[in-house]
């Protein structure tokens, strides 16, 4: 295809991904540069018949004009990235200087809304993305096994976890877990504890909020590998067993050598989707207990006053995140075509 | 033909099978618990006397005179306005199959047909946008929508979405591209068709599965969305997932929770009818950028 003519198919959609992905990723680093201007204060000196009195006060017009002159607000540089609400670099060499030892300092590094956060996304991405991966390989392998009759609508209920919209299908599993639910109630019954409840207990809300994402991010890897199983050569795993290959063995080193590049991926698009975790804290109503970096962003652009300069700092951080967590990944695509 | 290396001891047979079921309960029994609860008063759906309650309804037979009610999807639907919503959705999700379409197929063919390097640069690039999480280019988006006065209408959310889905839907339709021969659009230009009217009358009609598969995908992410629309939609022009969440903060205090657990059920619904006629469609597009590598 010569270059023009590609140039004018691909025309549409650069233009779409250029305007509405990378020109919101340059807008976001600059925005967060930029702090909202201050209001003006004028100071007015009234003077009567028994003496003079100073006061301040806002000059609404002033201020109103400043703001529409400069939309972006006064630069100030890294200011938004290193104060309180981001990396907190003052508070971290405070809790360094004054913790009496790693544990204390560990527990209020936490305590800081963005090391909170990015502690909350990792762990959940850290364990959801494997233990999501190994419960669908042995849901694959399960209905590799069934009959034929069986499989379609065992396909169906599994699809199901993954196709719901997010916020729906956290909002079910919540009103289950709910201490009024019916799983909450089972719970209680198991522990002894009537007041038991998950919105109470910070290490519950995190394992419930984990427990959801493997339970709507296994049916893809379910799918994926579902597929792949068709694809395992019968000859090498007949020759396998012909050598006196056990089950388990052949599981071993025929079919999850031929799964590995299925798996690569797999776990490529899930981190990158796990590293965005959101909808779940919403629908669990958890950000008391558990919040994410998504999270940390939705919370400062929603509400009476958006904070634009704080979520955009937030969402530099998160991408700059992302692009660590894809780094490998370009690394070796670089190195392997790349180079040509 | 089933082969040797398939047979199973019945000791393994019973316990991937009883693993299955397990699976299945858990995949599955949310969505029915919710659905026969959401016809239940709240009373009943969040009993704090007895998890049974919810099955058997006796404060909605006291209530309403009947165990089975449907003042939630009353009070969503029409005294809530979730009809509204559920219009809105309907405008915002097949604009954005539409438009999505139009776009990756374009694209997703000048792409699998460019024998160039930047070609391959571009697919990369596009995975890198599809890391993205759309939050943070929400946050990108509000001051110049603002600024411009973009902010709140539909036609924004729609391009906005488009844009979001159309990395994904690149890498798909490259990929289901790349299976149909070069030497189709080749002859049919030998014929003296140029490269747009190859595409238009001789590419497209073969790609069809290709298309309805990804234009499911693409539904999918439009209709599932709720970091977008919740952000950039006015309150008037809420499409159903966003209207969702708005019922958790202002009715769950007033007690009226069961709007949410209705309005849960309804969107639901189509998409338990869209895996029920599309799931062979939608199991070879999950795994058609996987197996093939």
């Amino acid at each position: 295809m010569k270059h023009r003519t590609f140039f004018w198919f691909f025309l549409p959609t650069a233009t779409a991904m250029l305007l509405f992905i990378a020109f919101p990723i340059v807008s976001v680093v600059i925005q967060s540069v930029y702090a909202p201007h201050s209001q003006v204060v004028v100071e007015v000196e009234n003077c009567g018949p028994f003496g003079c009195t100073r006061s301040s006060s806002v000059d609404q017009a002033a201020t109103r004009a400043l703001r529409e002159a400069e939309p972006l607000g006064r630069f100030v540089g890294l200011e938004i990235y290193l104060n309180r609400g981001h990396l907190a670099v003052n508070e971290i060499a405070d809790l360094w200087r004054n913790a009496p030892d790693l544990a204390t300092f560990t527990n209020r590094l936490l305590r800081l809304p963005f090391y909170g956060a990015l502690a909350f996304t990792l762990t959940y991405t850290a364990l959801v993305t494997p233990l999501s991966i190994m419960l669908g390989f042995v849901v694959a392998l399960s209905v590799n096994a069934l009959p034929r009759v069986l499989k379609g609508p065992t396909i169906f209920f599994s699809l199901l976890p993954m196709i719901v919209t997010p916020l729906v299908g956290g909002l079910i599993l919540f009103w289950m877990i709910d201490s009024r639910g019916v799983l909450g109630a089972f719970f209680q019954y198991l522990t002894g504890d009537p007041n038991l409840s998950v919105k109470a207990s910070t290490p519950m809300m995190w394992a419930m909020l984990i427990v959801y994402g493997i339970w709507s991010t296994a049916p893809f890897a379910f799918v994926v590998y579902y597929a792949g199983l068709q694809t395992v050569p019968q000859d090498t795993l007949e020759s396998a067993m012909i050598d006196g290959a056990t089950r388990w063995q052949r599981i071993r080193y025929v079919m999850l050598p031929h799964l590995l590049p299925l798996t690569t991926f797999m776990a490529l698009i899930k981190l990158m989707d796990n590293f965005r975790v959101f909808e779940p804290i919403i629908s669990f109503s958890a950000s008391a207990h558990a919040q994410s970096l998504s999270y940390f962003i939705y919370s400062d652009l929603g509400g009476e006053t958006r904070l634009l300069s704080s979520a955009a700092a937030t969402s530099v951080l998160t991408i700059v995140g992302i692009i660590i967590l894809l780094s490998p990944v370009l690394v070796r695509t670089w190195r392997n075509f790349g180079k040509a | 033909m089933s082969s040797v290396a398939n047979r199973r001891p019945l000791g393994l047979k019973l316990m991937l099978g009883s693993f299955l079921v397990l699976w299945l309960i858990l995949a599955a029994l949310p969505f029915l618990w919710t659905l026969w609860g959401s016809f239940k008063v709240e009373g009943d759906f969040f009993s704090r006397a007895d998890w049974m309650q919810a099955l058997t309804g006796p404060l909605t037979l006291a209530e309403t005179g009947s165990t089975v009610t449907g003042q939630g999807y009353y009070g969503a639907w029409v005294q809530e306005q979730f009809w509204r919503a559920a219009l809105n959705t309907l405008i915002v999700t097949v604009s954005v199959v539409f438009i999505s379409l139009t776009f990756g197929t374009l694209g997703g063919y000048a792409l699998s047909r460019s024998p160039y390097r930047y070609a391959f640069w571009l697919l990369i690039l596009a995975l890198v946008f599809r890391a993205m999480p759309p939050i943070t280019l929400v946050s990108g988006y509000l001051l110049p929508f603002f600024e411009w006065n973009l902010w709140g209408h539909l036609p924004t959310t729609i391009i906005v979405l488009v844009a979001i889905n159309q990395p994904f839907t690149l890498w798909m339709l490259t990929s289901f591209f790349r299976n149909i021969p070069k030497e189709l659009d080749e002859s049919a230009m030998v014929d003296g068709c140029s490269r747009f009217q190859a595409f238009r009358h001789v590419i497209i009609p073969v790609m069809w599965p290709g298309v309805i598969t990804t234009g499911l995908f693409s539904f999918l992410l439009a209709y599932n969305d709720f970091a977008v629309t919740s952000m950039l939609l006015s309150s008037e022009n809420l499409t159903m997932v966003p209207k969702l969440a708005s019922f958790l903060g202002t009715t769950q205090t007033r007690g009226n929770v069961m709007f949410a657990v209705a309005s849960v059920v309804s969107v639901t619904a189509p998409l338990f009818l869209l895996v029920m006629f599309f799931q062979r469609q939608i199991v070879s597009g999950l795994t058609a950028g996987a197996v093939k590598g």
